[in-house]
């Protein structure tokens, strides 16, 4: 079947089998490798994207379920050599370390900072609780969102395609 | 703002030691990193493995015919097929064999039957469905206190005259001497201690791409490894490949922590088949096949025995430990260590002596033994002497602090040879311990618990101190396959003065690419941003063993600051030449040198450098090029330890823990880089959590997995986890060049108990001396009722 | 990674036409809404259906309304909407409460009340929300559509009253003046499975309790309201003495067994416990004295 959505601001337009994943769509079709899998429940987390600008478990959602939607993916957040507060705030606080999980948890935080520019602690920690870190303990990485929601006022980010004005 | 303008505290960007952003971040935080996954060949097949559903039955047979004649399928091989090759079995890091694919009998649930080789992932899977396997059922040994009953089935019947289940016998200590102690002492307390078989589940599972060029008959393999130089070797002895034919390269790892350390038998399925077809083979494990069927860590059945005077100065600890080492003999460590360093069960404590008796035994259960961040069975060792020594506090009716302080090792006793033969290098543990109770607010928190008990509330402080042997190792002592535990270093200054490292070691995350250019910064005064580090490809770097057991640090760290200091002491020369004054009177300042007493006199490194490759003589003796290699044997292990105070909450109506503070202070000599260490013992306490509260692979008695998938193997979120408070002091190691003595596993070591002894703490009202992990709020509810079962 | 067998997808736009759909493919296609208990079973190939019907694009399911003294719930609407959904926390904070501790925030972005009630866990938990509050599901067909209880809805573990050719739509709420509900539940780790969960909801006449019921996860093969407890709670005054008595019933009233979350008699007492703790605040967020 043929399946056509926008992945990071780009319509694609591609065949594939109706049972194909939407994390095997976007790194073995689509030749992003930035988002990973890591397990097959929905439980790690690893391969969240965004779809119309929501972290969604792409492990756990067809290729054609998406179909006609937004996904955004860790390749769309830098923008015209911008990067993303996030992915500056990561990097900043040492919010990562193999650098697995990354993607999905930069992602989930883009998605909270855009409802909640000044989340608390215990809702950052509430907010990926979703995804598991086996490297840093978690509190880099909410020191990291924090970096991101304290630096990023200056700066328009996160419409959903992932495009910064 | 800028999106790179740094943080206040980043603004040191040091020219060696100190707070620095990791080079490694700027690809990884773009989704850029190349994990073995990414990687697509033109032509790439796909490898898909049938496992046993039996954890011990006899294989009748296998029909594969069905799976063959699917239209993407390019190859079904079985065991047969693979033992007509001589390839049936391999070689364990533990001189055991392991089967590749089963051909008599599976011996574990999940064990590799016969693999698929399909165009595509999905069509692999799906032919792994139409291969018929007809399995006579033969009774599992799954209770590792049963494995050496006379009428227990015999697992490895594959090996010439096995006629039980037993592995190893290992002793270490007096066993006299600790008896005459034991016998005589005021106090003796006594406690089975179990440490649960757990798994390191990488976030990224184990695989590899295997590409084997058929004219030259030249292998690469892309391979979550943390160990690749090890891993050719036994690529060479196992498939008789020449070692020159082969290249391994670990590309980014999503986590190792043990896990990527064995060889298992997707990585040697990967490569036969691509020497059979001719096309490059992809290997990746699912979730489940991770946690089912790779290296485990712990399993290990603990009688621990403590005894004291009744002041409570401790005179001796004794264990006798039964260890599960699975169907197949496969813990990684060095050959004279079976049992890894457990040896270290002595901790931190100034003992007059200590025995330890150890059997191991083959059950049906998958193979491992060695990983999760264990330092080589050190969690082990120092989970049993912090309970044990928290037993002993109760019996004393002492507090726990005070009774560790009361039996520290002294500074001046270092370096201090333990009862048990193992030196441990340096140490100052009291302030240490100081510090930990004085971030925590030690006695604040104990009144706090003592109004908590008056009015029935659950409070619990759990302390742990943790001593850890690391940086394997001499080479005297210590190899794995006859390969010694030493480690090379290549250093290369260019003409412009940018430098290349390469490394033996492999990151999987603990930030290499940043640590190493820091140490040779230090050396040799090139900012680090100028010093490029190449490591886990065999055929771009020198030899040595891995990744594993904290020993990057330690032994390759080590490496690294002294092939600098050679090209340093050469560039002296050079720079005598330059200056034209002898070597004697040149000083160094950090990446020049000067004429002493005349600091305006004097060239960089960066001089030096094109000096060196530039035109005009050099001194006599001189060659051209600034670069040196070296390979470190290291002469000690080096002994990082420190201090932890975990604060828990239980909930008295549903049994619930949270952890409500967790304080670590680490002593890992001389700091490289104080924010990837504060990384490297942040992940390591969340480990301690989950192991001592969730994290379980457990078995039903048929042998069946219960720790499947994430679903059943939990794992703590950012929910469990408090936000860690750490310190430190610094102690270096007296032997190693910097002295630095290695983080890596300290908090995964080192958090376990003090978790432990904090929920067993809050059980005080209810008379609870002991409890097992994983302290579920099942397991937790049944122990205030009485009722404590072990876990296995 | 683990990839479902071979399946054809179809996409409904409307209620109409998912449910023609399904009456045309018969007893080998099945409804996906959030997939997130669907897909994983088709990944362990435990579900191999031959089609798959998207549902997501029937705008019409998704709904939170009042309407006719009934909160009306349509079955696609999310779990994060029912999590901040402002008419529900107002009458029904035991919506809430369930919905802070399902699953984790992105699953709660794509499971549905329809996926989870269709899924039929007994571990589930909007399950037992909807068994607290006497809720019935909209089922139609190309025939019509009838409305069952939750108690007619479970018909056993993974197993419910919606037939091949139908589908739940709507889940219907009564709603009462003077009531409180609220929701406690014990995992072991966040996004567990329900050790055991326990809801309560209390209406009230005057300073009696005019209707109370409980509801249960993960202590049986359905979860289960009790009728005891029910019994129990009608014309009482609330009292810590009712709220032991109550939670005495409910754990005499199932039936869990020993697995990897707990032994049976853990959740026996959870089952006490919970009970207690939901009555009890229940009975406070009706008396006003808590949001």
């Amino acid at each position: 079947m043929q399946v056509d959505m926008t992945v990071n601001g780009q319509e694609v337009s591609e065949e594939i089998e109706p049972r194909h994943l939407l994390v095997h769509f976007i790194r073995d079709q689509l030749g992003l490798t930035g988002t990973h899998w890591g397990c097959d429940t929905s439980n790690c987390g690893t391969c969240v994207v965004l779809i119309d600008g929501e972290p969604v478990k792409s492990c756990t959602t067809l290729a054609a379920m998406a179909g006609g939607h937004d996904v955004q993916t860790v390749e769309g957040m830098e923008v015209d050599g911008e990067l993303d507060p996030v992915q500056e705030g990561f990097m900043q606080c040492h919010g990562l370390q193999c650098g697995f999980c990354t993607p999905g948890m930069m992602l989930t935080a883009r998605a909270l900072l855009n409802n909640d520019p000044n989340p608390t602690e215990e809702v950052i920690r509430e907010a990926i609780s979703g995804q598991i870190c086996r490297c840093t303990g978690y509190s880099t990485i909410v020191r990291s969102i924090q970096w991101a929601a304290a630096h990023e006022s200056a700066v328009t980010v996160g419409t959903s395609n992932g495009s910064a004005s | 703002m800028t999106a790179t303008e740094p943080q206040a505290e980043t603004d040191e960007r040091p020219i060696g030691f100190g707070r620095l952003l990791r080079k490694e971040d700027p690809r990884l935080i773009r989704g850029m990193g190349n994990f073995v996954d990414d990687i697509q060949l033109p032509g790439m097949l796909h490898l898909a493995i049938l496992r046993s559903p039996m954890a011990h039955a006899r294989i009748v047979s296998i029909d594969k015919s069905a799976a063959e004649a699917h239209p993407k399928v390019v190859a079904v091989i079985t065991g047969e097929d693979l033992a007509a090759q001589g390839l049936a079995w391999m070689p364990t890091l533990s001189n055991d064999v392991q089967a590749v694919l089963a051909t008599d009998k599976v011996r574990f649930q999940h064990q590799e039957v016969a693999f698929v080789v399909a165009e595509d992932r999905y069509s692999a899977r799906d032919a792994l469905e139409l291969i018929i396997v007809d399995y006579e059922w033969i009774d599992p040994v799954i209770d590792v206190r049963k494995a050496m009953d006379a009428d227990t089935p015999v697992i490895r019947d594959d090996l010439d005259d096995k006629t039980d289940n037993h592995i190893f016998d290992w002793e270490t200590g007096d066993a006299a001497e600790t008896e005459a102690i034991f016998a005589s002492a005021d106090v003796v307390v006594s406690e089975e201690i179990i440490y649960p078989r757990v798994h390191p589940a990488p976030m990224e599972t184990c695989g590899c791409v295997a590409d084997v060029e058929r004219v030259s008959g030249q292998l690469t393999l892309w391979s979550t490894t943390q160990a690749p130089h090890a891993h050719r070797t036994v690529y060479a002895l196992v498939a008789g490949l020449p070692e020159h034919k082969i290249r391994v390269i670990a590309p980014d790892i999503g986590g190792g922590f043990g896990n990527k350390v064995p060889i298992y038998p997707g990585y040697v399925c990967a490569i036969v088949a691509s020497l059979v077809i001719g096309k490059p083979v992809k290997w990746m494990e699912d979730r489940t096949e991770n946690l089912v069927s790779t290296g485990f860590a712990r399993d290990y059945v603990m009688q621990g025995e403590i005894a004291a005077t009744k002041e409570g100065k401790i005179l001796a600890v004794r264990t006798n430990v039964l260890a599960d080492h699975g169907a197949f003999n496969g813990v990684a460590a060095p050959v004279k260590y079976p049992a890894g360093f457990f040896g270290v069960f002595t901790g931190s404590y100034d003992l007059e002596a200590a025995y330890c008796k150890m059997q191991a035994v083959y059950t049906n259960k998958a193979p491992g033994g060695v990983a999760y961040a264990c330092s080589f069975r050190i969690t082990e060792a120092v989970y049993l002497v912090e309970r044990i020594v928290d037993c002993l506090a109760y019996e004393l009716d002492m507090d726990p602090a005070e009774l560790r302080l009361k039996n520290f090792i002294q500074p001046d006793q270092f370096p201090y040879e333990t009862k048990t033969g193992w030196v441990y290098d340096s140490g100052d543990y009291e302030p240490a311990m100081r510090k930990a109770m004085e971030m925590a607010g030690y006695d604040e928190l104990r009144r706090e618990q003592a109004e908590k008990r008056e009015k029935g509330e659950l409070m619990g402080i759990g302390l742990a101190f943790f001593t850890e042997a690391v940086g394997a190792g001499p080479r005297k002592d210590m190899d794995i396959l006859g390969l010694g535990m030493a480690d090379g270093c290549e250093l290369r200054i260019h003409p412009t003065g940018k430098a290349v490292v390469r490394l033996s070691v492999k990151t999987q995350g603990q930030g290499h690419e940043t640590t190493f250019a820091q140490i040779v910064a230090e050396e040799i005064g090139i900012p680090p941003e100028d010093i490029e580090v190449i490591h886990g490809d065999t055929d771009n770097t020198p030899f040595g063993l891995g990744t594993y057991g904290s020993r990057s640090t330690p032994v390759s760290g080590a490496a690294a600051a002294l092939v600098t200091r050679k090209v340093r002491d050469k560039a002296q020369i050079i720079a005598s030449g330059m200056l034209e004054v002898s070597v004697a009177d040149l000083e160094w300042n950090k990446g020049s040198f000067s004429v002493k007493g005349d600091p305006e006199k004097s060239v960089t490194i960066q001089d030096i450098a094109m000096k060196a490759h530039g035109a005009g003589d050099l001194p006599d003796g001189i060659e051209g090029g600034l670069e040196a290699q070296i390979c470190y044997n290291p002469e000690n292990l080096t002994y990082p330890f420190g201090a932890y105070i975990c604060v828990v909450d239980i909930d008295p109506g549903t049994a619930v823990v949270k952890v409500r503070r967790f304080i670590a202070v680490d002593d890992c000599g001389t700091q490289i880089n104080p924010m990837i260490i504060e990384g490297q013992v942040h992940g390591g306490l969340a480990d301690g959590v989950g192991m001592a509260m969730m994290e379980m692979i457990s078995f039903d008695e048929d042998g069946n997995c219960l720790g499947g998938s994430l679903m059943d193997y939990l794992i703590p979120t950012a929910l469990e986890t408090p936000d860690w408070e750490t310190g430190h002091t610094v102690t270096p190691s007296p032997h190693h060049p910097i002295g630095a003595k290695g983080i890596g596993e300290s908090a995964t070591v080192g958090s376990p108990p003090a978790v432990v002894n904090a929920i067993v703490d809050a059980l005080k009202p209810y008379g609870i001396r002991h409890a097992d992990m994983p302290l579920t709020p099942s397991r937790v509810w049944e122990t205030m009722q009485g009722n404590h079962t072990p876990p296995i | 990674m683990q990839v479902p067998a071979p399946f054809e997808y179809e996409r409904a736009n409307n209620v109409a036409e998912a449910i023609a759909l399904r009456e045309r493919l018969g007893p080998e296609a099945r409804f996906i809404a959030g997939g997130h208990s669907l897909l994983p079973m088709m990944k362990l190939r435990l579900a191999n259906p031959e089609y798959l019907i998207d549902i997501n694009d029937c705008e019409e399911l998704f709904y939170i309304s009042e309407d006719g003294g009934e909160i009306r719930i349509g079955a696609m609407t999310r779990h994060r909407e029912l999590l901040e959904s402002e008419l529900l926390a107002e009458h029904f904070p035991i919506f809430r409460d369930a919905e802070e501790v399902i699953a984790d925030p992105v699953v709660r972005n794509r499971g549905t009340l329809g996926g989870s009630l269709c899924q039929a866990d007994p571990s589930e938990d909007l399950s037992a929300v909807c068994t607290t509050l006497d809720a019935s599901c909209v089922i139609k067909s190309t025939s019509g559509e009838r409305v069952v209880s939750m108690h007619d809805f479970h018909v056993g573990p993974y197993e419910t009253a919606v037939g091949d050719a139908e589908m739940l739509t709507e889940i219907r709420i009564p709603l009462k003046a003077n009531g409180g509900s609220a929701y406690e539940k014990v995992e072991r780790r966040a996004g567990d499975w329900a050790v055991v969960s326990s809801g309560a909801a209390v209406w009230f006449d005057g300073d009696t309790i005019a209707e109370g019921r409980v509801g249960l996860a993960a202590v049986g093969p359905n979860t289960t309201s009790i009728d005891p407890v029910s019994e129990a709670l009608r014309g009482a005054t609330p009292s810590e003495d009712l709220y032991q008595q109550v939670g005495e019933i409910a754990a005499a009233n199932c039936s869990p067994q020993d697995d990897q979350r707990g032994s049976a008699a853990y959740k026996t007492h959870l089952a006490m416990e919970l009970t207690k703790r939901a009555l009890r605040r229940a009975v406070a967020r009706a008396n006003g004295q808590e949001a």
